[in-house]
């Protein structure tokens, strides 16, 4: 009792000193919150794009096809069995038919993957309906990323090359029929999509698709021969590894915040043993062990990183409510290497903030009481004389 | 001195110092004894072993030979933990400095002792203020040490050493920061209490402010007892 009460003086006696070990505590306190929040809100961010404009819930891949291997794709397709072609019917999936082509527009040549899909689909967020066109010109779709590659805009022309199930190569003119922003860049970039009976209708390969993508909350049906079915979880478990990858980068940041603020209270904690020596004999000397004294000192050190936690929820809190509501600007967010929308909406759980908390004041404790082990080698008559050991 | 309670009793105590390569030998062969209600000093000049002495006979050291029992316990065999119960309950201190808390007040400090012994707070509160009376503090009880005179301090310290009532007061040259005028003030509290509380006063002193203060005097010179002798009050 009485060293508690002896640390929240001292520590209300230390003043300023106390306040400023607190804030700088609580900025590795607010920098970790946030760098956490700022990855689990990419994280969301991205995977919830990903399953809207490309994952859906779950794809089947016709055998053979890898989308990692462009080998692959000049035989990837097959005729859609009747259980995916009933789910594609009734809406409860959208096949998209692969074919590798290139597009010729403004003297560049440029290779790209025409892509088939439903113009009427309702399973992913592709804008498919502006691929209804009546002029007689095959329609596209492109993402801004590959729009801007191309240098063209709405309703500009480019050429379409492909070849045919036979082999023979054909060329047609096609219309840019929309545009589409989206952060998703693997149906955007190098992508071309068209209306799937048309992409069918020219590659010769009428009623087969490559890809059959399920509606979020539908049960796949079960073993389809020269299908397979891959879930949400495996499709997203390669921007996990890359996100992954980027808390690395992240934790390095956050650890070395970490660290310094800990190396302040360490500090402080040594200097206050050592210019206090003369109070801890004196402490001794009315009748206080070694171990009230020691745990004395580091409940002072511990307080501080409730400190931290006050201050941080004073200036963090206000903070994160603004920024999960109003987002964070990330420029060159395509450079990262995964769907990432230009602005960042950072999302914080309890649990993160909770385990965060209990994170710092162990540390923060443990930090506290690694000096005052020096108090067990004083001699409370060399502390009394404010000598050192 | 026949027929009195022995507080303190040191047998061929021998304290010694590692000093480089050496050992300094702080207490040569020391054998005493206090008896309650004794207001009595160890007297001598600088680096004689009075401090040392002390220290031993408040559990605050530990001799390098010999024995020591203060209030019926042995220095020598005590635990740390039972060291610190036998300081907390049974022996105050005043020390040279003063040695305050700086970031308590007045009144912190002098219910710094009790909340040590977990006494209730009414209890607390009533020792204390009876404590602040007796120096003449209880106008500055929530002053803080920074913020008074030298003397006042060492009265604090004074009320500090005796609000738990011990056995025993060990004084560590008391008045050697202080002026002619507070130390006779500080001197006159403590024989006031010595004779109404018959609380048994140890000093250290080469002051002869104190020395006159005494009612008995031992004399050490270089760690050995040179002369004990009696005053008449």
């Amino acid at each position: 009792m009485s060293a508690v009460k002896l640390a929240l003086h001292n520590l209300r006696g230390a003043g300023i000193r106390t306040w400023l070990n607190g804030f700088a505590l609580s900025l590795a306190f607010v920098a970790i919150i946030f760098s956490q929040g700022l990855l689990e809100g990419v994280n969301r961010q991205a995977e919830r794009a990903l399953i809207d404009f490309e994952f859906g819930g779950g794809q089947f891949w016709c055998e053979g096809f890898d989308p990692y291997n462009p080998l692959t794709f000049d035989n990837a397709h097959r005729v859609l069995p009747e259980t995916i072609a009933h789910l594609v019917e009734s809406g409860q999936a959208v096949a998209i038919l692969v074919v590798p082509g290139t597009v010729f527009v403004r003297g560049k040549m440029v290779p790209v993957l025409l892509k088939g899909i439903s113009t009427s689909q309702a399973v992913l967020k592709i804008p498919t309906a502006v691929l209804v066109d009546s002029s007689g010109h095959i329609p596209v779709l492109l993402g801004a990323r590959m729009a801007k590659k191309l240098n063209v805009g709405v309703d500009d022309y480019l050429t379409l090359h492909w070849h045919d199930k036979e082999g023979t190569f054909n060329a047609r003119e096609a219309r840019v029929a929309g545009i589409m922003q989206t952060s998703v860049g693997t149906i955007d970039q190098g992508q071309v999509w068209l209306p799937l009976k048309q992409l069918a209708n020219l590659a010769g390969l009428e009623g087969q698709a490559t890809v059959v993508v399920l509606k979020p909350g539908i049960k796949p049906p079960p073993a389809v021969e020269a299908w397979k079915f891959h879930t949400t979880e495996f499709l997203l478990s390669d921007l996990r590894q890359m996100i992954k990858t980027k808390t690395v980068g992240q934790s390095i940041m956050f650890i070395v915040l970490f660290l310094l603020a800990l190396l302040a209270i360490f500090d402080t904690q040594v200097f206050s043993i050592f210019r206090r020596r003369r109070e801890i004999g004196t402490l001794i000397a009315l009748g206080m062990t070694r171990g009230a004294v020691i745990a004395m000192f580091t409940f002072e050190g511990a307080m501080y990183g409730v400190l931290a936690a006050f201050l941080g929820a004073i200036y963090g809190t206000p903070l994160f409510l603004y920024l999960s509501a109003y987002g964070l600007a990330m420029p060159g967010g395509n450079q990262w290497g995964f769907a990432l929308e230009e602005r960042m909406y950072p999302a914080w759980t309890a649990g993160l903030i909770f385990g965060t908390i209990v994170l710092v004041l162990i540390a923060a404790t443990f930090v506290s009481y690694l000096p005052t082990r020096r108090i067990l080698k004083l001699k409370p008559t060399d502390a009394l004389r404010g000598k050192w050991v | 001195m026949n027929g009195k309670q022995v507080v303190v009793e040191t047998i061929d105590l021998i304290k010694r110092y590692p000093m480089g390569r050496q050992e300094l030998t702080a207490l040569k062969g020391v054998n005493l004894k206090f008896y309650r209600g004794e207001f009595s000093g160890v007297v001598g000049p600088s680096g004689s072993g009075k401090t040392t002495l002390l220290n031993i006979i408040g559990t605050l050291d530990t001799p390098s030979a010999g024995s020591v029992r203060v209030l019926n316990e042995r220095v020598e065999s005590l635990s740390p933990r039972r060291a610190a119960d036998l300081r907390s309950r049974f022996i105050g201190f005043i020390f040279q400095t003063f040695n305050l808390l700086p970031v308590y007040t007045v009144y912190e400090n002098v219910e710094f002792p009790l909340l040590l012994l977990k006494l209730p707070g009414k209890e607390r509160r009533k020792k204390v203020l009876a404590a602040l009376e007796w120096v003449g503090l209880i106008d500055r009880a929530n002053s803080k040490p920074s913020q008074l005179s030298g003397g006042e301090c060492q009265r604090v310290a004074i009320a500090r050493a005796v609000v738990k009532e011990p056995e025993l007061i060990l004084a560590d040259e008391p008045t050697a920061n202080l002026d002619a005028e507070n130390s006779h003030h500080i001197l006159s509290t403590m024989v006031k209490l010595n004779q109404e509380l018959g609380t048994t006063f140890i000093f250290s002193t080469h002051d002869e402010k104190v020395i006159k203060f005494l009612l008995r005097r031992i004399k050490l010179v270089d760690g050995a007892v040179v002369a004990d002798e009696e005053v008449k009050g």
